[in-house]
């Protein structure tokens, strides 16, 4: 591994600035995929910035326009807190899915999105809750839809000097939920074979909206319109379900590699959307 | 060459300062320069659990944290974790219960181990194969592994009862 | 337990437990010596090339360089053949596979190496090695290598076939054949014929510490060594040969060892360690990456394999046919000669014929792997022997057992039996509670299998010193992988009578322990165990003269009952004695060496139950019962564990584990990531089930334990499967894709 130097910014301007000073910088969080990349060449850094020391990247705040969640956030603080457990308990169960106990002590959503893997499995269901990025710069800040945040394997959207201060989740509804389930051979520590994130607002037992997004399945993480336009309006039934989830499987364009040949992993999609959507709506309907 | 950085911590409860290069993982600076070799690695990639260490209260992959991020920061590492010459009650219960075979896995488990029982005293089996699994052992198949966990579990709750 | 001993069959604390629970106990990696330099090996980025041009210039010229090798700086010597423990190898191959020459056979292959004052330094240098290659057509399987117009790894290489040398370069080393009766007539005396193809792939040992070399190549021309190793002598025997000194000019210690299982006998790191210390003067440590383990150290053979088996409608046996091709990776040496020594070992059939094939791939060298040869096997043979038992409507145990091989029982490969517990064995699997256990609930289904290993013996040496506190110090060379120091110094203590805590077992050097040959082949309790326990005999012997002396009777008048000396009335304790050696003649001190034949071969058992979700295809272990042949369970608990040990490695490598490779022989899961070890969350408790059917060959009648467990769970797991969801399984591994795959190829 090369030599880099390190710096620590306290405040986002002062990161801005590092991060339009030239040269290869890459930014720290939970460190859990930067480091290994690193390690193997697959990223050169001159610079590596660690921005945990920035408060606005560190928030955990709840108020009546939702939840705003510091980039750098780690797991566990997010499954540890009482109010995002009790509001985002979709969110609290990704945020237990990365990694094991100690990559959860490291890693954050924020660095899951900026990673831009198409397995990310906390992407898909940031897509399917209808998350906001805001993003700061030399130039002041903007905000973007989730789902375009992920441009290409390993590539984000944030242009020079920017960086991704925080995730802004909507406010729970009422009859609402969202699920993400992936396919793993092993039961942790692994990379998802394929992966769908939902969500479903239901009313009087029709789907009043859905959303739904892929993992593992396309070159970035894959925001299935399709599949919850097809839903609104509709009742959850078993039938409308899997014809999302075929609808799902369409959009997929997955490859084979050493996690899963393609087809399977198109079958998965189907799979995986339909069980994911089955248990949104039973949860949206008050169940477990 | 550029400048090494000087970091300022705790480890085992003792002040420590240790002069690292910014690419010097937490666990290089451990075993290389501070010199304590029972954290082990396995994988240098997060994967195998091997180097875990506790950090600020929580457990981490010492791999995958930078020297320099510890500034301020208090680590626990295996040594740290007998009280002078008396064992841990997990230490002992991995002994009891013959739950290490070659041992390179080991001091990342009962760091780990003992992390959750500091948090949840009586875990289910479940649980401490859940928390746990972010530790490869390939000797033992787990089995004493957990039973030592329970068993650990078990006396520290007598022994506050 | 037995309750003629006192201290065999116990559980005590081992006596390396209170350092490995500490941290304070040093592996390989963690020696720090003055002046100390990191290595960094370079390797091959193709599986297949002719290596052009090598320049070390831009990293010699490194400031923080000390050294840089290369193949050129091995000893200018002519080949020739040597016998390092393993069969006769060119030496040309054995340095070939430590720094490449002229070629390189695999993606990973060291080709160069440098030594410089920090390991990122020595990254950065090893990253200015030029290497020019022309990269060549490769071959990944033994089934492509074997094909006409394959390319071809060694221009040298000729096949022995069935013993003649065959004219012609090849990727053949070897064709074998044992044959046992007359298969065609067996077949044609059968009712049912069953015959299947499978293939497993190549799969590592996985243990989780890396390989690691530290060495010094010391002013006075005396190499040392500290490294991480299963046999300290074999590392010194191969580390002079290559370096083309004598043996006696190399002392190796070996370090506590993280994992080997098989994996840790062959030599990569320390010839090359000891060239860059010889290079630069300082000690120079090597410790590989997890992506070098997987790529650049020895795993187990990937295999083609056919299996045809014919039974009579009562369920006998009657004739048993297996093709073999093994993988050998890049040099001759697969495990094909111990998987056709167990292929039927299991049964007593009179007509065998085994055809083994040993193929060299552009993969890895490949190593050993507990038990050998013998899990591919079993896969095929214990999947074809269920299929027969399903066939004749006749319980998979009650066929086996029908057909076990007892004592007498001859193999195809030569040797009759002697005692042995395949009867037990089964026995103990059809008695269990989980094997007439109710499985309920749709798409789970229960298998068995059983399996052979053979265990070696091989030499070893151990010395005894009395201490004049009644406790002895033992002295042995066997590296300490799972609780041997124990279970030797427990057979020690045994004799002596003495309590095995009055034991101090330790691992010494090759200047100091007798030569002791590797920990493997289950080897260590039964061999190194028997010297212990002969130099413990001897200590006695000498005890007695002592009390003799003490009492003025004859030696031959002494009497010794669990470490209480008697004579005519006198009485004195082990202790008592320890502590009266000086007045009667100085030390005590015993040593004994063994070269045992008569090692006890082991069966095993899995009984298995699985769930297999029929949407997505992936297998979920409910329960798992191991039973194994110990001989004699010396310490019960580590028994068990190995037998729990070996029986997860067997679940790996039935369900996930797998080197997944591109068409140009790239490994691309060369971490712990993707190449899927069980975690504890994939797992069940393991239940075990110790039988003991005591090897007349041993003092206790040990066995060996280690690797016999590995033989049954990959068909176990395979006859399950099919019990779930109707589909056989007739590849390694089963996992989620190709289960799911049958599945559909099943519906048509």
């Amino acid at each position: 591994m090369k030599w880099f130097d390190y710096a620590a910014p306290k405040t986002v301007a002062e990161a801005t600035k590092l991060l339009s000073g030239g040269g290869s910088v890459h930014m720290l969080a939970g460190g859990t995929d930067l480091l290994v990349q690193l390690r193997v060449g697959r990223k050169l850094a001159d610079l590596v910035l660690d921005i945990k020391k920035i408060p606005e990247l560190n928030e955990i705040r709840i108020g009546d326009d939702g939840l705003t969640l510091g980039a750098a956030v780690p797991c566990y603080r997010i499954y540890g807190d009482t109010a995002v457990r009790r509001g985002y308990p979709a969110l609290v169960e990704v945020a237990s899915l990365i990694g094991g106990t100690q990559i959860q002590g490291r890693a954050s959503i924020g660095g899951n999105l900026c990673n831009a893997a198409p397995s990310a499995d906390s992407v898909p269901l940031l897509i399917a809750m209808g998350v906001t990025c805001v993003v700061a710069g030399p130039n002041g800040s903007r905000e973007l839809n989730v789902e375009d945040f992920c441009v290409a394997p390993g590539k984000n959207a944030l242009g020079a000097g920017e960086l991704l201060v925080s995730l802004r989740f909507p406010a729970p509804k009422a009859h609402a939920a969202a699920h993400y389930l992936r396919f793993i051979p092993r039961n942790e520590m692994d990379i998802a074979v394929a992966g769908a994130g939902v969500a479903v607002e239901m009313s009087n037992g029709t789907i009043r909206s859905a959303r739904v997004a892929l993992a593992s399945v396309a070159p970035t993480p894959l925001f299935v319109r399709e599949a919850g336009d097809f839903l609104a309006g509709k009742a959850a039934s078993d039938d409308n379900l899997r014809a999302a989830a075929e609808l799902a499987k369409s959009a997929a364009t997955p490859i084979t590699d050493m996690r899963g040949p393609a087809e399977y992993r198109r079958h998965l999609c189907a799979i995986l959307t339909r069980r994911a959507l089955e248990a949104a709506v039973r949860h949206a309907k008050g169940g477990n | 060459m550029p400048a090494k950085i000087h970091v300022q911590t705790h480890i085992n409860g003792e002040p420590a300062e240790f002069l690292c290069e910014p690419r010097q993982s937490l666990l290089e600076c451990l075993r290389d320069i501070v010199g304590l070799t029972g954290t082990k690695e396995g994988c240098n990639d997060g994967n195998c659990g091997a180097c875990t260490v506790m950090m600020d209260g929580r457990i981490v992959t010492s791999c995958l944290v930078l020297g320099a991020e510890c500034e301020g920061s208090s680590i626990t590492t295996i040594e740290g974790i007998a009280k002078g010459s008396a064992m841990h009650p997990l230490q002992q219960a991995f002994l009891e219960n013959a739950a290490l075979q070659c041992g390179v896995c080991t001091p990342g488990f009962i760091v780990a181990a003992k992390a959750l029982l500091d948090q949840e005293p009586n875990p289910s089996e479940d649980r401490i194969r859940l928390w746990l699994a972010n530790n490869l052992c390939r000797c033992t198949g787990y089995d004493k592994i957990i039973r030592a966990v329970e068993q650990a579990a078990e006396k520290m709750q007598e022994a506050k009862a | 337990m037995s309750t003629e001993f006192s201290v065999i069959g116990t559980r005590p604390i081992r006596h390396d437990g209170a350092d490995k629970v500490t941290g304070r106990a040093l592996y390989g990696a963690d020696i720090q010596l003055a002046g100390l330099l990191h290595g960094v090996v370079v390797r091959s980025p193709h599986a297949h090339a002719r290596i052009l041009r090598i320049d070390t210039s831009k990293a010699a010229a490194h400031p923080a360089v000390k050294a840089v090798v290369t193949a050129d700086d091995f000893p200018d010597t002519p080949d020739r053949i040597v016998d390092l423990g393993e069969g006769d190898t060119p030496l040309s191959y054995i340095r070939g596979n430590v720094l490449a020459k002229g070629k390189t056979l695999y993606r990973g292959h060291a080709v160069a190496a440098v030594a410089a004052t920090s390991l990122h330094a020595a990254e950065e240098a090893a990253a200015l090695i030029e290497v020019d290659y022309e990269v060549l057509p490769c071959t990944l399987t033994a089934p492509d290598a074997m094909k006409p117009g394959a390319p071809i790894l060694h221009e040298d290489l000729r096949t022995s076939e069935l013993g003649k040398t065959v004219e012609g370069a090849s990727n053949v080393s070897q064709h074998f054949r044992h044959v046992l009766g007359d298969s065609e007539k067996g077949f044609a005396e059968a009712d049912v014929i069953v015959e299947r193809e499978f293939n497993t792939a190549t799969v590592h040992q996985g243990y989780i510490e890396p390989h690691n070399a530290t060495a010094l190549w010391n002013n006075d021309g005396r190499v040392l060594v500290w490294c991480s190793t299963q046999g300290a002598f074999v590392v010194r025997d191969v580390t002079a040969c290559v370096l083309d000194m004598p043996v006696s000019n190399v002392r190796v210690t070996p370090m506590e060892i993280g994992g080997g299982f098989g994996g840790k006998i062959p030599v990569y790191l320390e010839p090359v360690a000891a060239l860059l210390s010889k290079k630069s003067g300082r000690p120079v440590k090597i410790v590989m990456t997890r992506a070098d383990v997987f790529e650049g150290s020895g795993p187990t053979p990937g295999s083609f394999m056919r299996v045809k088996i014919g039974a009579k409608k009562d369920g006998q046996i009657t004739a048993a046919q297996a093709y073999l091709a093994f993988e050998a990776g890049a040099y001759p040496g697969a495990m094909v000669g111990p998987a056709g020594m167990t292929v039927f070992a299991a049964y007593n059939i009179a007509n065998v014929t085994i055809d083994g094939y040993d193929v060299v791939v552009n993969k890895p060298s490949t190593a050993a792997y507990r038990a050998p040869g013998a899990p591919n096997a079993a896969f095929a043979t214990e999947s074809v022997v269920d299929e027969v038992a399903e066939k004749l409507g006749i319980d998979p145990i009650d066929l086996r057992l029908k057909n076990a091989a007892k004592e007498g029982t001859r193999r195809a490969d030569g040797p009759k039996f002697r005692k042995i517990g395949c009867v037990e064995v089964l026995e103990a699997m059809k008695n269990h509670p989980h094997y007439s256990a109710p499985l309920e609930g749709p798409n789970r289904g229960r298998g068995v299998a059983i399996g052979f290993w053979f265990n070696v013996g091989l030499q070893s040496s151990c010395t005894i010193a009395v201490t004049a506190d009644g406790t002895v110090n033992l002295v042995e060379g066997s590296t300490d992988i799972g609780g041997t120091r124990t279970s030797i110094a427990m057979q020690a203590a045994e004799v002596l009578g003495i309590p095995v805590a009055d034991v101090h077992p330790v691992v010494e050097d090759t200047d100091t322990a007798g030569y002791t040959a590797v920990t493997g082949g289950s080897r260590t309790t039964f061999a190194t165990g028997m010297a212990a326990h002969d130099a413990a005999q001897a200590v006695v012997a000498k005890m007695k003269e002592r009390a003799a002396k003490l009492w003025e009777v004859e030696a031959s008048a002494v009497t010794v009952s669990r470490g209480v000396f008697s004579s005519n009335g006198h009485s004195m304790t082990f202790r008592e004695l320890a502590g009266k050696l000086a007045e009667t003649g100085g030390p005590v001190v015993a040593s004994a060496t063994v070269n045992p034949r008569g090692a006890g071969g082991s069966f095993a058992g899995a009984i298995v139950d699985v769930e297999v979700d029929p949407e997505t295809g992936k297998t979920t272990i409910l329960r798992f019962t191991s039973v194994q042949d110990a001989g004699r369970a010396i310490h019960p608990a580590y028994v068990e564990g190995q037998m729990q040990g070996g029986s997860v490695q067997g679940i790996g490598w039935a369900l996930n584990e797998e080197y997944w490779m591109s068409p140009d022989g790239v490994m691309k899961n060369s971490s712990l990531l993707d190449y899927r070890m069980p975690t504890a969350l994939d797992l069940p408790m393991i239940d075990t089930v110790i039988v003991e059917v005591p090897n007349p060959a041993h003092p206790f009648g040990v066995r060996g334990v280690g690797e016999a467990n590995i033989v049954p769970p990959t068909p176990a797991i395979a006859n399950a499967i099919h019990r779930a969801v109707g589909v056989r399984m007739q590849r390694l591994p089963m996992n989620p894709p190709a289960v799911m795959q049958a599945i559909w190829d099943q519906k048509g």
